[in-house]
């Protein structure tokens, strides 16, 4: 019910929205929970497991009840949204949850009814039933009627958004302590950003009513905002809510960027931040306590605090008659600002036997709830007093218990907090998170002059830790009343379900079922009995819990300890944390110079690491990647090809030790190789095992060109640095990579030296040769090399001119019958002439392996020597590269395994495995690369290979990897 | 053989210019690493004098004109400026011995991010703290632009300059695009 006259609502600017199909309307400024309330409406969803009625039970991100689904589109559908932090805008469309057939008639009430046989442990115990009762039954059953919210099931299409910050203060929390502590140091000058998960800033100023510095609290809090955004070195960030607490003053940040609007284009959703901050003051303020008594839960029943900030900063009355049921005094407030603002106040209880009874309306002291009535909403409740016992007629039930300090944060760090009897409550340790204070009342500082005075010490004395002074300031006057308790934590010798845990459906008896069963310590209590589990990560029941838990085992509540606080303070959707990354923003795209002339050409890209490389270049006709790649094959063996191959790690390494650390790091000796020469190096890791192959060119005395395979090129650089750095770091010796800097394409073919010839004039170089030339004026090198088996250059010019030359060659290609070839054909070429790639050094081969020992040179150490001769690491129990070739026709799959025929097949008896295959057409016959145990001795024997993923079981001949041209002739001609 | 014709990286992405915030691609210019040798330090500081350039420290550098040297890593620095290609030649015979001498001109993709927006943009995609007291103008870094490593130079109050590998030209475009897109909604959605 709206009350005219209060709040910060702007009344001026009514907002339509609807609530379970139902339009309704509100105001600006209002949450979804205060416009609900406004529009009487106190049922709004359904608990967790029990499907009991709930209502809206606090004013803050802690929220346990009024959980809704938000509906944007049929893409975005966000669940468990708090209607208490939503924010009304128009055409803001909610659906209640975790309801069927509809909030107010949910078929799954019954479990409510059966409740005795579903309590704590239930779940668990059910397990140790015969399986079929509840593999079948049990547990599809209970997993469907537990749970909360509900997913469009679809990817989440919405823009979000991440984002770094950094500044000398954080100050989280805009109460009085965080304003008093960012007003300190901003005046000081210091970068400060002030971060508050609320839209409107202010915390409890704007709540609780109240003056200060002789005029309405929320006033000043304009002043101090308007002051605060008009500095340069002020950053404030409403409706962020910082979840975590990192190293180094680290922290993290979840802000609703457009959570409460219509969307717009490029207006991301969320954006979580990391905050780096050389200090930060914590001024999270405090949360105030349930009040454990029979039905307890229902709608209507409500937090002192949120019925005060629905009175003072929304203008609504929770309820028309409304009785206050505390522990403390603070909480008395409630009940004369409703007398005041009109509102019927039924009755004050209060729970201790000695607090003062003079108030404005009936007073009952030593007062216990015995039950309450009214299943969709509060009706009555029965109350036991130090007069007797009476019946009240009431529609809502403002509680509280006390307030619990926001130690959250202070414990991410594993800091554990501490207990202050004169509050009943736990406080933050002292320095539990380095270069972090808590002030206020997250430090169990709770009056208003009390938090404004603690949030400017704390931030001058943060500001002097950076080495800045900040001057006081002037602190308006604010209320200064003590904060007297006497703790109350449950009801005693009442029969009914006394709820703590609202999110989870966790009661009193839950939790000394836990105790009985020797689940006694908190830690256990929690997963027992689920309580602190749900989404408000147990911010309204972890302490009544675990004083109830201390009673049960009979410890004092300090011995029993709290569960572990960690990050995040309230749910993070994983699409922010994760913003950007989906789809194509997962990794970067690298593109070759050639990139669009293969697309427009047809060709299917392959992805190899982050490249984008043409699969194949179909040509009209072909129906199959098959037909192209064979025809590519037979191009290249009949006349010429071009492939562009700038892919392959390039490294410039100069200095007069170059060949020196060349012969360190390759397996083989570069120091001979003469200038304008290029010759096969392979590479070890520390351990013997290979890491990567390639060729390296001498293009003067002290300066040679590695290259590396595509797949290897970042591990090769990352490789070499290590080496220098760690081995011979005084070398004269000096590498960059230069892989970006040329484009690079394969010429192969018999024809490849006359297409080389219409370029103008080339060199004559001898195989593995290389020599500066000049193409078009352009300086460029040609490289006699070749992965195909074939007569073959390569031929490079600067990146620039990439694009230009592959369309060159390309048509230069096609006049003499050939034409461009892709990856798969690349890969056919190479297995035919039995080259190795990654699928075969894939990290667990050795130089013996692959049948390349001899490359390790015996005249000098190189990395990997040593440990390559361990033993096991050379011998016929090795698996060995050999060919493979099917004695049928059939096709031959990479990763199957081998086994000897005649042979069972399982794991003991397996020979070895499949690393490459392709289909040949110049040996019509597929072909495979494999390794095979002692496989250098079988060449010429049977092998059998199996699939079961593909289902493939065929019989092999072992053969010699290089299928084709075995002398060379070809390559070197 | 015909002429090649040379293309940036970039070619055929237009300036993108949003609340006085432009993203563009510079100038293809000339990009010279040079690494000096141990012990080459003295004789590097000399080549460089006649062209008003020094060695950079660590995260700095060294400008005359519109040519600059920048430090890129550990002994490392990139030689920019479309006077580059008239020195090159002659720095590289006078550096000979004294450091190595590698053209990087086509290896790298420079964007330029400009206006009251760029700092808050790059907020989006870099790790590090681009304050005035933190990255002043003249900074350099070599940092992560979201996924991909890249050297940062803030050239001026509102200017910064990103190079990343020129294959990745595209991705480090359509990342700045966006982020700046989403500042300039931002702004909006704050009016």
């Amino acid at each position: 019910m709206r009350l005219g006259g209060k709040g910060q609502i702007d009344r001026s600017k009514p907002v339509r929205f609807s609530f379970d199909g139902r339009i309704y309307s509100g105001f600006k400024g209002d949450t979804l929970a205060s416009a609900l309330l406004a529009n009487g409406i106190r049922l709004v969803g359904r608990s967790f497991k029990y499907h009991r009625p709930r209502g809206v039970l606090t004013a803050g991100s802690e929220e346990p009840n009024a959980m809704v689904e938000i509906l944007e589109s049929q893409h975005q559908q966000t669940p468990n949204t708090r209607a208490t932090v939503q924010e009304l805008f128009d055409g803001l469309r909610a659906r209640s949850q975790n309801r069927f057939p509809s909030l107010a008639f949910d078929v799954m009430g019954v479990n409510d009814y059966v409740s005795p046989f579903l309590s704590a442990g239930f779940y668990y115990k059910t397990f140790m039933w015969p399986r079929p009762f509840w593999e079948k039954l049990y547990e599809p059953v209970i997993r469907r009627a537990a749970g909360l919210g509900s997913l469009s099931r679809k990817h989440d299409e919405g823009h979000y958004e991440k984002a770094w910050a950094f500044c000398d203060l954080l100050v989280i929390g805009a109460g009085p302590t965080g304003l008093a502590a960012a007003l300190t140091a901003a005046r000081a000058g210091a970068d400060v950003i002030l971060a508050d998960e609320d839209f409107r800033m202010g915390g409890r100023l704007l709540a609780d009513g109240g003056e200060v510095g002789g005029k309405p609290a929320a006033d000043w809090v304009e002043g101090v905002l308007a002051e605060l955004s008009a500095l340069p070195n002020v950053r404030l960030m409403p409706r962020t809510s910082v979840t975590g607490a990192y190293d180094d003053g680290t922290f993290g940040a979840l802000e609703r960027v457009s959570l409460h609007r219509s969307p717009a284009p490029h207006l991301p959703r969320e954006c979580f931040w990391r905050i780096v901050a050389g200090q930060t003051v914590l001024a999270a303020g405090a949360l105030e306590r349930p009040l454990a008594f029979p039905d307890n839960d229902r709608p209507g029943i409500m937090m002192a605090g949120a019925v005060r900030a629905y009175l003072n900063r929304f203008g609504v009355a929770a309820g028309k008659r409304v009785t206050l049921v505390a522990n403390n005094d603070s909480a008395r407030a409630t009940a004369r600002q409703l007398m005041a603002a009109g509102v019927k106040v039924a009755a004050i209880l209060d729970t201790r036997p000695d607090a003062s009874a003079v108030e404005e309306c009936p007073v009952y002291l030593d007062a216990t709830i015995l039950s309450t009535t009214g299943r969709k909403g509060l009706t009555s409740i029965t109350v036991s007093h130090s007069g007797g016992t009476s019946r009240i007629e009431t529609d809502c039930l403002a509680m509280s218990g006390g307030w619990n300090p926001t130690v959250h944060l202070t414990c991410h760090l594993n800091g554990r907090p501490v207990w202050r009897e004169d509050i009943a409550a736990f406080v933050p340790a002292p320095k539990a998170v380095p270069r972090l204070t808590p002030a206020g009342a997250c430090n169990g500082t709770f009056s208003t002059a009390a938090c404004l005075a603690e949030g400017a010490g704390a931030a001058r004395a943060a500001l002097a830790a950076l080495g800045k002074t900040a001057p006081d300031i002037d602190l308006p006057q604010a209320e200064d009343a003590p904060y007297a308790i006497t703790p109350f934590w449950q009801t005693p010798d009442v029969s009914g379900r006394q709820w703590l845990d609202f999110a989870n459906d966790v009661t009193t008896k839950d939790v000394k079922l836990s105790a009985q069963e020797n689940f006694a310590s908190v830690e256990h209590m929690k997963r027992y009995t689920t309580q602190g589990m749900a989404p408000d990560q147990g911010k309204n029941s972890n302490v009544g819990a675990l004083a109830v838990l201390a009673d049960a085992t009979g410890r004092g509540i300090p011995q029993t300890g709290t569960t572990t606080f960690r990050p995040p303070y309230t749910p993070v959707s994983i699409a922010a944390m994760g913003a950007g990354g989906r789809g194509a923003g997962f990794a970067p795209q690298r593109y070759m110079t050639s990139d669009q002339a293969s697309r427009d050409r047809g060709a299917p890209m392959i992805e190899a690491g982050l490249w984008y490389r043409p699969g194949y270049f179909p040509k009209p006709g072909e129906t199959t990647w098959r037909e192209s790649c064979d025809r590519e094959v037979m191009m290249v063996r009949a006349s010429v090809g071009v492939a562009d191959v700038s892919t392959l790690g390039k490294i410039d390494i100069q200095g007069k030790d170059a060949a020196r650390f060349l012969d360190l790091v390759y397996t083989n000796t570069f120091s001979t190789l003469p200038t304008g020469r290029v010759r096969y190096g392979l590479m070890l890791r520390e351990d013997g095992h290979v890491l990567d192959d390639g060729t390296t060119a001498r293009l003067g005395e002290n300066h040679y060109l590695m290259t590396t395979t595509t797949a290897a090129a970042g591990l090769v650089m990352r490789h070499l640095d290590f080496v220098h750095q760690a081995f011979c770091a005084d070398w004269d010796v000096r590498f960059i990579s230069v892989t970006e800097t040329w484009a690079q394409f394969a010429i192969a073919g018999p024809k490849a030296r006359e297409l080389l010839a219409t370029l103008g004039d080339m060199p004559d170089l001898p195989f593995m040769g290389v020599a500066p030339v000049t193409l078009g004026g352009v300086a460029a090198r040609l490289f006699r090399i070749s992965f195909s088996g074939e007569q073959g250059y390569e031929l490079a010019v600067p990146t620039r001119y990439g694009e230009a030359l592959f369309r060159d060659l390309l048509a230069r290609a096609e006049t003499m019958g050939g034409g461009p070839y892709g990856m798969e054909a690349l890969n056919v070429l190479r297995i035919e002439k039995g080259f190795i790639t990654h699928a075969e050094i894939h990290g667990r081969t050795t130089a013996f392996d692959i049948g390349l020992e001899k490359m390790v040179s015996a005249k000098k150490d190189c990395i990997g020597k040593a440990a390559a001769a361990r033993p096991g690491m050379v011998g016929a129990e090795r698996e060995q590269l050999v060919g493979l070739k099917p004695v049928t026709d059939a096709a031959l799959s990479a990763g199957a395994h081998l086994f000897t025929p005649g042979e069972q097949v399982k794991r003991e008896t397996d020979q070895g495995y499949v690393t490459s295959v392709g289909y040949s057409p110049v040996l019509k016959s597929w072909l495979g690369l494999g390794f095979l145990k002692n496989g250098r001795a079988r060449i010429g024997e049977r092998i059998r290979l199996v699939d079961h993923l593909r289902g493939i079981d065929l019989l092999c001949e072992v053969c010699d990897p290089v299928f084709h041209d075995k002398e060379g002739v070809k390559l070197r001609g | 053989m015909a002429e090649l014709i040379a293309k940036s990286a970039l070619a055929g992405h237009a300036p993108l210019t949003l609340a006085a915030t432009t993203l563009a691609e510079a100038p293809m210019t000339q990009i010279t690493a040079i690494l000096p040798f141990p012990g080459g330090a003295k004789a590097v500081a000399a080549a460089l004098r006649p062209f008003g350039l020094t060695f950079p420290d660590p995260n700095r550098q060294s400008v005359n004109g519109a040519m600059r040297l920048v430090w890129t890593g550990r002994e490392q620095a990139f030689l920019v400026g479309p006077a580059a290609p008239e020195m090159a030649p002659g720095l590289a015979a006078t550096l000979d011995g004294a450091a190595a001498v590698t053209d990087q001109s086509d290896g790298w993709a420079v964007l330029t991010l400009s206006g009251p927006l760029a700092r808050e943009t790059l907020a989006r995609l870099v790790p590090l703290d681009l304050r005035d007291t933190a990255f002043a103008v003249g900074a350099v870094a070599r940092s992560g632009l979201n996924h991909m490593q890249m050297i940062l130079t803030r050239s001026d109050t509102a200017t910064y300059e990103v190079m990343v590998f020129r294959s990745m030209a595209r991705t480090a475009w359509h990342e700045l695009a966006e982020a700046l897109q989403t500042q300039a909604a931002r702004l909006d959605a704050m009016s």
